[in-house]
């Protein structure tokens, strides 16, 4: 198991390699241009120097060179400098020092280190979407479970025909529906998502959880319709197995036998169904924060596409692909630990 | 010799033995195996109304402009604003009425006529994404699972392409390569063409690792080995033996194809980088309704119902072809 985990860890590093060599090739081939938004009046040749400020002058394959050098050596530097300055963990450590003067990564935007805004927006989108997500398998688990027991019962065709609906209903439909029903009809939840609020007492934990419901129950639709089949389908295919009918002949109680064996068993391959949606959901989340006007990573990279923001828009692309190989390993490794059946070795 | 004696003193139970044997009723005509999987389909009540209900709104995008012939995006600002017909239900004064059925949106274009368009703009990307996903899907996987010596280089770009963060490449490369396809095919045109390619580029690689895993498994069969050993070309093997037995996962994935095509294409749209702002799709009707959303609620509504009971059509659809097709599940 571990020399597996550190082939696909070694693996995963020219596969990140050829992403970022496929998003920069695609940057490169576009066609629009970043002094498009400079003023007629500045001259050629002054428009000539601001683009070799921007480090557009040098050759392709210098500038992707130099972003692989800011992104994976000198940004690490900047984070162990923050670790040993200010950091509370380790700020007793000597500070480091490693990237003073070094050129990071800087947006076009903003002329401020792109991953700075990064990090400031990433709160943001990891709380709506880490908290759609589990509320979604919180939901989904047991709707899983009872329609496979109950199979072909009332409950189990209702779930399947809302899970299919849930499904089918993309979230730039849900999320205004949402808002006509619950802000405008109703007026019980605000419609934009404030992320400036602050929470230091009861009321204001308040208004953040209201105003938390609407993008989350959004992006938890999705994630429910889909883990919930996935639950039901792998609960179907334990229930007949023979081992259950030896567990019943056992004498043990029904609720054991649902729970404890058949569960167990289930559980493998939507565990793995689970890690490999993570990236999608961050996917998905680039339309549910547009709908909320949540200043997330997604509308982070809309902003940065419609102002041509090149190295904003590379680096949050690259981010989006890190998610991807590094859920799609953790994937793979729970289905060899959780499955003894699984050997990769 | 022939035939085995028959016994001079049979015992009594054989003879009850034999015929038990015999068939009482007449024989069954033999039945084909698309006459066997139409008998499923039709069990499933979902797929059966989700095929009919995709063909019914295939046919109306496709003929509904010619009956329904006012022209989509022709301004009528004296019209604007009409409220769908069914609002005259509780609401007598209502602007509304039988010229207008689904009401006008703020600049006086028809809402019915606008839909109808939208809907052939979404269905006709639909389609064909899904058809050259499809293609291309199919090709790889049946080099990659016949021909031994690319298998292992198809299925690393296969996976790379996996790993590659689809809705955000989507944006980009529509967001910065919509300019010049503009200007050599057209507004319309060559947002057409890149949408359709770069969706069909994105969505290839389930199709192409399902007909590989399938081919892989029929390679080893006898009649492949037959084919092989009377000299037919791998060619031959492919179009005449594999092709048609790998159909029914290709169909099943076809339907997938064809509802994320859907929703893709609306939510370019819906993000405000698809097709040219005075171009409807269902999509951008979204979209544009949702600042007004307060006031006429409808123009959320219309588009929203259409792009989701496609989708779950085809979603259903999917459903009953994967239960009619898989032999174990059938007959039972």
């Amino acid at each position: 198991m571990l020399t597996f985990t550190i082939r696909r860890l070694l693996l995963s590093i020219p596969t990140l390699l050829f992403i970022s060599l496929v998003i920069f090739l695609l940057l490169q081939l576009a066609p629009g241009d970043p002094m498009a938004q400079v003023p007629l009046t500045v001259p050629p040749e002054v428009k000539e120097k601001m683009r070799e400020a921007l480090g557009l002058g040098q050759p392709i394959h210098i500038q992707y060179w130099k972003w692989l050098v800011q992104v994976f050596w000198i940004e690490p530097q900047v984070f162990i400098d923050y670790l040993t300055n200010r950091s509370t963990l380790f700020g007793w450590l000597p500070d480091t020092a490693l990237s003073e003067g070094k050129l990071r990564v800087i947006s076009w935007q903003t002329r401020s280190p792109v991953m700075d805004i990064v990090i400031q927006r990433m709160p943001q989108t990891l709380w709506v979407v880490g908290l759609a997500y589990i509320v979604g398998i919180v939901i989904a688990i047991p709707i899983g479970i009872y329609s496979a027991y109950r199979h072909y019962s009332v409950f189990d065709q209702a779930g399947t025909f809302i899970t299919m609906v849930g499904f089918s209903i993309p979230p730039f439909f849900t999320g205004p529906l949402l808002i006509v029903i619950f802000s405008v009809t109703l007026g019980w939840l605000p419609s934009i998502y404030d992320t400036t609020h602050v929470v230091n007492d009861w009321a204001s934990f308040k208004v953040q959880f209201m105003q938390m419901i609407m993008p989350v129950m959004v992006l938890a639709l999705q994630t429910t319709a889909q883990i919930s089949r996935y639950m039901r389908g792998a609960m179907l295919d334990n229930l007949n197995q023979d081992y259950v009918r030896t567990a019943r002949a056992k004498g043990l109680k029904e609720s054991v036998v649902v729970m404890v064996h058949v569960l167990r068993n289930s559980m493998i391959p939507v565990v793995t169904i689970i890690a490999l949606g993570m990236p999608a959901i961050f996917g998905g989340a680039i339309i549910t924060e547009n709908v909320f006007k949540v200043n997330g990573i997604g509308q982070l990279l809309l902003t940065a596409l419609r102002a041509n923001d090149l190295p904003m828009v590379m680096t949050l692309t690259f981010i989006f692909a890190v998610l991807i190989v590094l859920f799609n390993l953790i994937a793979d490794i729970l289905y060899g630990l959780l499955d003894p059946r699984i050997r990769y070795d | 010799m022939t035939e085995q004696p028959i016994p001079a003193s049979p015992v009594e139970a054989d003879l009850e033995f034999m015929k038990a044997l015999q068939d009482k009723g007449p024989q069954k005509p033999p039945r084909s195996q698309w006459r066997d999987v139409w008998d499923q389909f039709r069990k499933h009540k979902g797929a059966l109304f989700g095929g009919s209900f995709l063909i019914f709104i295939t046919l109306a995008v496709i003929f509904g402009p010619y009956i329904w012939d006012i022209d989509a995006k022709k301004l009528d600002i004296r019209n604007k604003d009409w409220r769908p017909i069914y609002t005259l239900l509780w609401d007598g004064d209502a602007k509304a009425g039988w010229i207008h059925p689904f009401g006008t949106d703020q600049l006086g274009r028809d809402i019915l006529a606008q839909m109808l368009f939208g809907g052939r703009v979404s269905m006709a990307v639909g389609w064909m994404a899904m058809a050259l996903a499809l293609i291309i899907g199919t090709a790889i996987g049946v080099l990659s699972g016949f021909f031994k010596r690319m298998d292992f280089w198809l299925m690393r770009f296969t996976d790379l392409i996996l790993s590659l963060p689809i809705l955000p490449l989507v944006l980009l490369a529509v967001t910065l390569f919509g300019q010049p396809l503009r200007s050599q095919f057209g507004p319309e045109g060559g947002m057409f063409i890149l949408i359709v390619s770069v969706i069909s580029l994105t969505s290839w690689m389930q199709t192409a690792r399902i007909v590989r895993g399938d081919i892989l498994a029929l390679k080893e069969r006898e009649f492949i080995l037959a084919a092989r050993s009377i000299g037919t070309t791998p060619g031959k093997i492919i179009r005449r033996h594999l092709l048609p037995n790998v159909i029914s996962p290709i169909m099943v994935s076809a339907t997938l194809g064809l509802a994320t095509a859907i929703i893709t294409e609306s939510a370019l749209s819906f993000l405000g980088v698809g097709f040219p702002s005075d171009f409807p799709t269902w999509g951008k009707q979204l979209a544009d309704a949702v600042d007004r959303m307060q006031e006429f609620p409808e123009r959320v509504m219309l588009p929203g119902i259409a792009i989701s009971l496609t989708v779950l059509a085809v979603n259903y659809l999917g459903d009953g072809l994967r239960d009619a097709l898989d032999p174990r599940i059938r007959g039972r």
